[in-house]
């Protein structure tokens, strides 16, 4: 029988975990760091490239990302000697997708060519908002201005491209955050991330809220309604909400984070970089050290990975659950049966089913809009002890 | 064998946090009775809970030898009594296993409700009392003032009272020579029968039940044969000692002397506090007086958060009763919890003590349930039923008439707050019998319905006092009045364990908030939730719980996968905290909590 992760297929992810500043919402792994080595990053990257190529040998890489950080701060020539070795390391599937996120301020946006010419054929672009405040209170380095212009030379640069907002941001009504949407939506990409602004715990933001000095967050009704003009305005421009915060016209979904939501293999490279790894039939997770240093120490003396642990039926069930039911096509509840070994509880099923959270269309199971919503609630309910 | 005139047996009355511990903690430290290696603060309270809280739950003696001035040396016998209201039978126990008490009063803070209480235990067992100043070393220090008010509010001669600082060592001397000088020696008849009262026991895993007692007539022995005149039980002495405060091993006890005694006791159920020990054969004739079992007037219903953990907490209840005749239980099944226990007890602080040794001695999470008070429901038909649940209440075409139980509170506070005070006295429908004002303290004194009170009478009191008030109370009596059981339904399915009995007059108040806090207490569900308060059949209270409007993850990729995975799954396990109603699920903290008033 085939393996489970052909379902989603395989990729491949890298951190970058540097960035000019750390933006005040972001808890992802990014450091600031003045003065980076970028021949010992690139050494350490090629030597984790060729590690992992080693155990997971005939296989088609659908898919490469650099995510960060911010990977737009990598010289091109690193990217360009990183996608050269992957090339030589994995079968590329015919598609395949090389994605960078980026920075739209101007010294980046002038290394697009460089990147292009590297192999990437597809950014993400971290616009984040059409309004000059908003950005600032954002933490953002750009201007309003000038993300337009560096959208515009993705344009010409990449193949496809797209761009992140955040919404639901501090005193931001429902009105304004239509007007502004319909302006992203004018700029003509193919894809969009729309997140709702959310406050993690150990960053900036989370820490005012703690102290009870971030004002102005829109209440629960408000932040759904947004989410529901979301979908209705994008699709009016023929953006189709394939999963709760990414809108594509037909084809132009992400393929990479497909590969996530459909629960594929994906092998993490780079500091804190997880990953997904079928090996000898079994699916294992991998977490590399988050600390810059400490990865680039570990890599030198042999791996950059603090863990390699099996995941079990139930756990790999329900985290395909989770990913899937993300997608608007939902899971297939055979699939699902397969990776866990048993199916999930009926009465719940129809209770959701009852209370329109979900849609069963044998053999998939799908969340509907009302569901999406509340998505972590019918999630939980949902979940294999 | 000590002689009669060489021993003074005392106890010591104080508010709490007055310093009774640390002058106790004093008096052994300078006599050389422990070691100072051995010194650890409170050393009487010997329960994690007792320590902790600062309270005295069991009465625990020791044995002091003190050399005096006058070129003899004195064994004095101190009893430290629970301070708290809720044991106050135990104290009145403690008090008259002594012959004198040492009063002592925070100089900083003055006289307190509880010290009243206990105080007045002291002098109805006819106490010669030795007022002690503490805490003098600190600057709010006021002796003037607060002896003047030991005159005023007890009516006790302060002229004489010793200033001392049990923190410093202050004045501690001073203590010692009054205990001798100024209390009276005990009195007894070496040759009589023996007559011992059973001032305590509790349970010691190597010993079995230790037994306290105090010599009145008579001597013990080891080996003797005891009965025990109330309970009827029979053993024979094994061990017989002293505490100093570790047990300490002697021949005998005669007259006046207090000591333990093991005698292979299974239970400290089998022991009543307060019954006379005699020897089997040749044994005295007539009891010591004032003896009586103690009765719970305060219930609850005990409920296993998890109930596969049923067996478990029928055992932790099992083995706490034994040690402790005070608590009664019975097993209880609710349509909301499942099965539990409907138990009994003495007052607040001890459901509070008991619960908290199920959950920290047991490791049992447990779902309690509103205190309630146990209300006489006469029928039609003549009969009288105790009923100690609301969920049990007969049906209303078959009743007469309620009675519930009142008590007489005393309430101290200083002036500015009395206003606050009398607002939530008359509040909680209570008459108001005297109003007495000792320098800037008031004291009021209040009838008051005990349902009322049981619930959170005492933390609104301290709230709106900011501390500064004192609280005590004793049982009055029964009073007839207009009680009604009000339910609460929540998504149209009542849920028996928040029934309540209520006044009439304050049914709609009580409804309308304990629907807001059920509002606030369940968390949103995937769908609109009424909360309904009813009497009978009739809605008097209506809330409606919103549905769910927004939970998702905005970014959920490859990194997060384990993250948010566990995320969830800790989601669905804290569902699993959660009592299930119909479809909706109930918080456990919601059964208390929802009865908190902010009134």
């Amino acid at each position: 029988m085939a393996e489970d992760w052909r379902n989603g297929g395989f990729g491949l992810y890298i951190h970058w975990p540097f960035c000019m500043a750390k933006c005040p919402y972001c808890d992802f792994n990014s450091h600031v760091s003045r003065s980076i080595d970028q021949k010992a990053w690139l050494d350490a990257y090629l030597k984790e490239l060729d590690r992992n190529a080693a155990r997971t040998p005939d296989r088609v890489l659908k898919s490469v990302f650099f995510g960060g950080g911010t990977p737009s701060l990598m010289e091109p020539e690193t990217v360009a000697a990183i996608l050269n070795r992957v090339g030589q390391l994995w079968t590329p599937a015919n598609d395949q997708e090389i994605t960078l996120e980026a920075n739209p301020t101007s010294v980046e946006a002038g290394r697009f060519q460089a990147y292009a010419e590297a192999g990437v054929n597809r950014v993400s672009m971290g616009l984040q908002s059409l309004r000059d405040d908003d950005l600032r209170r954002l933490g953002r380095m750009h201007t309003v201005a000038e993300g337009r212009r560096a959208f515009e030379i993705a344009k010409d640069c990449f193949g496809r491209v797209s761009f992140d907002l955040i919404y639901a941001r501090q005193d931001q009504t429902v009105p304004e955050w239509k007007a502004e949407l319909r302006e992203a939506l004018a700029l003509a990409a193919d894809h969009l991330s729309l997140y709702q602004l959310t406050i993690e715990a150990g960053t900036a933001f989370g820490d005012r809220y703690e102290r009870g000095t971030l004002r102005g967050l829109p209440e629960d009704d408000d932040a759904a309604e947004m989410y529901e003009v979301t979908q209705e305005i994008c699709a009016e421009f023929g953006m189709y909400d394939y999963e709760v915060s990414n809108y594509a016209k037909p084809g132009a979904e992400s393929r990479h984070n497909q590969i996530y939501w459909h629960y594929g293999d994906y092998v993490g490279i780079g500091p804190g970089a997880h990953g997904r790894v079928t090996m000898n039939g079994i699916r294992h997770a991998t977490d590399t050290w988050k600390q810059p240093q400490k990865w680039l120490d570990a890599v030198a003396a042999g791996t950059g990975e603090n863990l390699v642990e099996a995941v079990s039926p139930t756990e790999q069930a329900n985290e395909y659950l989770m990913m899937g039911l993300r997608l608007t096509e939902g899971i297939d509840l055979e699939r699902f049966n397969q990776i866990g070994g048993r199916a999930l509880n009926p009465r719940t099923l129809k209770e959701l089913q009852d209370m329109g959270m979900i849609e069963l269309e044998s053999p998939y199971l799908k969340a509907t809009r009302a569901g999406r919503l509340v998505l972590n609630a019918v999630i939980a309910e949902l979940l294999l002890d | 064998m000590t002689e009669l005139s060489n021993i003074r047996n005392f106890s010591i009355v104080a508010h709490i946090d007055h310093g009774k511990s640390t002058l106790a903690d004093r008096l052994i430290q300078m006599t050389g009775t422990v070691a100072e290696r051995d010194m650890k603060a409170q050393l009487l309270d010997s329960m994690d809970i007792e320590r902790e809280r600062g309270i005295t739950i069991k009465a625990n003696t020791v044995r002091i030898d003190y050399p005096a001035k006058d070129g003899q040396t004195y064994v004095l016998n101190l009893i430290d009594t629970p301070g708290h209201v809720d044991f106050s039978y135990e104290v009145s126990r403690s008090m008259q296993a002594v012959e004198g008490s040492l009063l002592v009063v925070d100089s900083t803070q003055g006289v307190e409700a509880q010290t009243l209480a206990n105080v007045y235990q002291a002098i109805d067992a006819n106490h010669e009392i030795v007022p002690v100043l503490n805490k003098v070393d600190l600057p709010a220090s006021d002796c003037a003032r607060v002896a003047e008010q030991i005159e005023d509010v007890i009516g006790i001669d302060a002229s004489n009272s010793i200033h001392i600082s049990a923190k410093t060592g202050v004045g501690i001397p001073d203590v010692l020579e009054a205990i001798v000088t100024r209390l009276p020696a005990p009195k007894g008849d070496r040759n009589a029968p023996l007559k011992a009262m059973l001032v305590d026991s509790y349970y010691d895993a190597y010993l079995g039940v230790v037994v306290i007692i105090r010599v009145i007539d008579g001597v013990i022995k080891k080996g003797d044969r005891i009965k025990m005149m109330k309970t009827g039980g029979q053993y024979p002495v094994e061990k017989l000692g002293v505490f100093r405060p570790q047990m300490q091993d002697i021949a005998e006890l005669g007259p006046g002397e207090i000591g333990f005694l093991t005698a292979s006791i299974k239970q400290v159920r089998d022991t009543r506090v307060g019954d006379t020990i005699t020897t089997e054969k040749k044994g005295c004739e007539v009891p010591l007086p004032g003896f009586k079992p103690s009765i719970p007037v305060v219930f609850c219903g005990l409920f296993p958060v998890d109930s596969a953990e049923f067996d478990d907490l029928r055992n932790a209840i099992e083995k706490l009763a034994l040690n402790d005749a005070s608590f009664s239980y019975e097993m209880e099944s609710s349509a909301a919890l499942g099965f539990g226990f409907r138990c009994g007890f003495l007052g607040l602080l001890h459901l509070e003590v008991i619960r908290d040794r199920i959950e920290r001695e047991y490791n049992i999470d447990l779902i309690t349930t509103a205190p309630s008070v146990v209300y006489h429901v006469f029928m039609k038909d003549g009969e009288m039923i105790e009923l100690h649940n609301p969920a049990d209440m007969p049906d209303l075409s078959k009743v007469d008439h309620l009675e519930e139980p009142r008590i007489k509170a005393t309430i101290m506070v200083p002036d500015e707050y009395l206003g606050d005070v009398l607002k939530l006295c008359q509040d909680r429908r209570g008459v108001q019998l005297d109003l007495t004002y000792a320098g800037a303290r008031a004291m009021a004194v209040y009838d008051l319905p005990l349902n009322e009170v049981v619930f959170d009478f005492y933390d609104r009191l301290k709230s709106v006092t900011k501390g500064y008030a004192s609280f005590d109370y004793q049982m009055s009596g029964y009073q007839e009045d207009q009680l009604v059981k009000m339910q609460i339904l929540v998504n149209d399915e009542p849920v028996d364990a928040l029934s309540i009995m209520v006044h009439r007059t304050r049914a709609e108040t009580r409804g309308r908030a304990m629907c807001e806090k059920l509002k606030e207490l369940i968390p949103r569900h995937m769908f609109k939730i009424p909360i309904q308060a009813a009497i009978g059949g009739k809605v008097i209270a209506r809330e409606t719980l919103a549905a769910l409007r927004k939970d998702v993850t905005a970014k959920c990729y490859g990194g997060d996968a384990t993250r948010k995975r566990k995320l969830l799954e800790k989601q669905k396990a804290g569902k699993k905290k959660m009592r299930q109603f119909g479809r909706v699920e109930i918080p456990q903290e919601a059964f208390i909590n929802a009865l908190k008033m902010d009134d």
